[in-house]
């Protein structure tokens, strides 16, 4: 049975990276990437094989496993275990099989940059706190791998340390998601107070067999892990570390920032739907999140002119998607957009990587343009993605983002209506900048300039411009007589997979309505078990009409794009002219992170330099030191004094001591009882 | 039977004996006479512990003597040959002038 290597999924990519870690900066890069990519591509098969374990007639839903116990206090235990459920299943497919390619593409993409094993030994870390992640069986050890996740997302942001940019990013992601990790332990809390138990099974089944359980206390603890949710997930008001996440390198960002890591917050929230389905409050606060995210998101992301920030803003945009889906009760649907999404953004990110890299690091789309025909392989997977993340039928986005829209608004939710518009008006803006990044880097004229720069070396340089001779020494002379060229073919392939499944993978997925049987939905069933197919065959009508409806407005996103930077490719900045307080506003991500930095983070500064610098830390703390310095100082001085170095001194010290012994002897009595 | 003698009066001569080594110890600059007077110091005490050995029938304080005149003899030869070094790297036996574990 597979489950019996169900452990090896997490410790094989530990050891890769202790591997790695400890002797990689001795290994050849090929040792490296081999370790690497075993220790990535074996939990891939075990997974494979763990899916017709468990599609197979008569297996059972749910597989648990236990290596004894981590943490006994009295009747609170807690247990090294593990469980596979469905919903499992589906994430360790998606972590375990992007992962495996987003490895073999790193090992193109990372060739020629520095510090190649630290890269490695840091993507197997995160591999294997990720799969910990989806696998614990309780709040605790699912915490484990949301910190580990952070860990390894910290190393990976700030790999270029140099960089004051990239290290300040790391840093700020780190900060930012240990608020949300706040919450998270708050509701852990308050688990261990009112069920005693942080296992899942324990908590879910005392909240099951109590059907008048409503509101109260649920509501807090839904209300603290949807915090913890928003930081991980990168959902407002904590969604501000994850467009500065894309310092790291591209394909950090394609993995953690993309496909796996940012989507652990919805992976807990489904994982927590018993919970959830008890409080209709805390449901709410999730849908009007995920919508109020997905539109500023989106709006934000139509102004930027880095590629990899707008996929960033692109992919909060998403996650906000997916946190409606789970808002409006629709947790297979918002599970459902996490794995087509993980398709079409890692191949979304990798390809842009790969446009980084025909250009020699350039990254911002003004300098791009024209690279149709230059770089076609990157073109058409990018395309392939483009039309999936738009939502074009039949590509993997239209079913899961159409899911999604239609459970909000046939859901019993009192503005149900109002977050289907929202999430409506987004799909348009979605189509709009990404057909705006289509067009702005593959279509028009070049912008880019051929220069001596890209001539000499003409290979990845992504960050470092001090990689010359390595660069022209490794590669072919074709690609240096040729400034813009396609990438290799490492790097290619998983480009060409993942461009399938972002045509195909939304088919899992077809609602009953366009004659499909939704596989994915029944196949969670077992998990969310939300009777919810009765609603969807209950309103064919209206669900085609509704997939019509986002098809429209794509088509509108489409064709502005099309008129702004197609046909007339200067009207843009025009309009960007004619309203310049708006436009500033938004092409500065409506000033939030200025407003962060003057609501809390100045003040907290300010407290931190004043009250405890100042006060505590030179006033109380030093001042105490001082003060047992000069009392010490101060009796030293006096007793050096009596050191006269004169042996009679002594003596005569020595002498009336002994006299004040005897007389003390001698009357001590007769004082005392006075 | 002759008078005992009492042992107040044993006491009284080995508080004598021990505060003029006292007072010569405070008083004298020469290092061979502060010797001489820690001799003094020492033979008072003794005095004391066979007083009181004598009255309580107590064979301890007198073998405690021996002790006391054994570890004296020894204070004595290493005194005496740290005194003719001191003589023979100072030219002097002034105790006020040689201070030299003074900070």
């Amino acid at each position: 049975m597979p489950s019996e290597y169900l452990w090896l999924i997490p410790l094989l990519p530990f050891a890769g990276f202790l591997i790695n870690g400890t002797l990689g900066r001795k290994f050849p890069r090929a040792l490296v990437s081999a370790v690497a990519l075993i220790s990535t591509a074996v939990p891939a098969a075990i997974v494979a094989w763990l899916w017709s374990a468990m599609l197979a007639p008569g297996a059972p839903g749910v597989i648990n496993i236990t290596s004894g116990p981590w943490i006994a206090i009295s009747d609170f235990q807690v247990n090294f275990a593990f469980t596979v459920d469905h919903l499992t299943l589906i994430m360790l497919g998606v972590v375990t099989g992007v992962g495996f390619l987003i490895h073999i593409y790193s090992v193109g993409y990372m060739a020629h940059e520095e510090g190649y094993w630290r890269f490695f030994a840091y993507l197997n870390l995160f591999m294997f706190f990720m799969s910990v992640l989806v696998l614990a069986s309780s709040f605790l050890l699912l915490f484990v791998g949301w910190e580990g996740v952070g860990l390894a997302s910290y190393l990976l942001i700030g790999f270029y340390f140099k960089k004051d940019s990239a290290a300040d990013a790391g840093k700020k992601a780190f900060i930012v998601n240990r608020i949300g990790d706040f919450g998270f332990l708050l509701a852990m809390f308050l688990l261990v107070q009112n069920f005693g138990s942080l296992d899942f099974g324990h908590v879910f089944n005392a909240i099951s067999v109590n059907p008048d359980w409503h509101g109260g206390i649920l509501t807090a603890i839904a209300l603290l892990l949807v915090v913890g949710a928003a930081g991980k997930s990168a959902q407002i008001p904590l969604y501000v570390w994850l467009p500065d996440a894309m310092e790291g390198p591209t394909p950090v960002s394609a993995l953690i920032h993309a496909a796996t890591m940012v989507t652990a917050g919805i992976y807990m929230v489904a994982r927590c739907h018993t919970l959830f389905d008890r409080s209709p409050y805390a449901l709410g606060v999730v849908a009007i999140i995920g919508a109020v995210t997905a539109i500023f998101a989106a709006s934000m992301g139509m102004v930027q002119h880095d590629i990899k920030r707008v996929l960033a803003y692109s992919t909060v945009s998403q996650l906000g998607y997916m946190f409606l889906a789970c808002g409006v009760g629709a947790y297979a649907a918002g599970i459902f957009h996490l794995v087509t999404h993980a398709f079409f953004k890692a191949l979304l990110f990798l390809a842009a990587g790969s446009v980084i890299h025909a250009l020699g690091g350039e990254q911002d789309m003004r300098n791009m343009g024209g690279l149709r025909q230059r770089i076609p392989v990157t073109f058409w997977t990018m395309t392939a993605a483009v039309f999936a993340i738009c939502g074009v039928w039949p590509f993997a986005g239209f079913y899961s983002k159409d899911e999604i829209l239609f459970r909000a608004f046939v859901s019993d939710n009192p503005i149900a209506k109002l977050l289907w518009l929202v999430g409506l008006i987004t799909a348009g803006m979605t189509a709009f900048y990404m057909f705006r990044l289509w067009f702005k880097t593959f279509f028009g004229e070049p912008r880019f300039e051929e220069s001596s720069d890209l001539h000499n070396h003409g290979a990845a340089v992504h960050t470092h411009a001090d990689t010359h001779a390595v660069l022209v020494a490794n590669h072919d002379d074709n690609h240096s007589a040729h400034g813009v060229h396609e990438s290799p073919w490492i790097m290619l392939f998983p480009l060409v997979i993942l461009g399938i499944l972002s045509v195909v993978g939304g088919w899992i997925g077809v609602p009953a309505a366009q004659g499909g049987h939704n596989e994915i939905e029944h196949f969670l069933d077992p998990v969310f078990s939300t009777g919810a197919a009765e609603a969807v065959t209950a309103s064919r009508g209206l669900e085609l009409g509704l997939a019509a409806i986002s098809l429209v407005v794509v088509a509108i996103g489409f064709y502005i794009a099309f008129l702004l930077y197609y046909r007339k490719p200067g009207t843009a900045a025009s309009y960007a002219q004619r309203f310049p307080a708006l436009y500033r506003l938004v092409s500065n991500k409506f000033y939030i992170d200025e407003l962060y930095g003057l609501v809390i983070v100045t003040p907290l500064l300010m407290f931190t330099r004043l009250i405890l610098g100042g006060l505590i830390d030179t006033g109380l703390v030093n001042g105490s030191g001082w003060a047992a310095a000069a009392i010490a100082r101060g009796t030293g001085a006096a007793a050096n004094r009596a050191q006269s170095g004169n042996i009679r001194s002594y003596a005569g010290w020595l002498a009336l001591g002994a006299a004040l012994v005897l007389l003390v002897m001698i009357f001590g009595r007769a004082l005392w009882a006075l | 039977m002759h008078a005992q003698v009492p042992i107040s009066a044993y006491l009284i001569l080995a508080a004598v004996l021990f505060s003029i080594g006292v007072g010569a110890f405070l008083i004298k600059r020469n290092i061979i006479t502060v010797f001489m007077s820690i001799e003094l110091m020492l033979n008072a005490v003794n005095l004391t512990f066979v007083a009181f050995a004598h009255s309580w029938h107590q064979i301890g304080g007198q073998i405690f003597v021996f002790f006391v005149m054994v570890v004296a003899a020894a204070e004595a030869a290493v005194g005496l040959a740290i005194i003719i070094a001191i003589f023979r790297t100072r030219q002097t036996l002034n105790v006020d002038q040689i201070d030299l574990m003074k900070s």
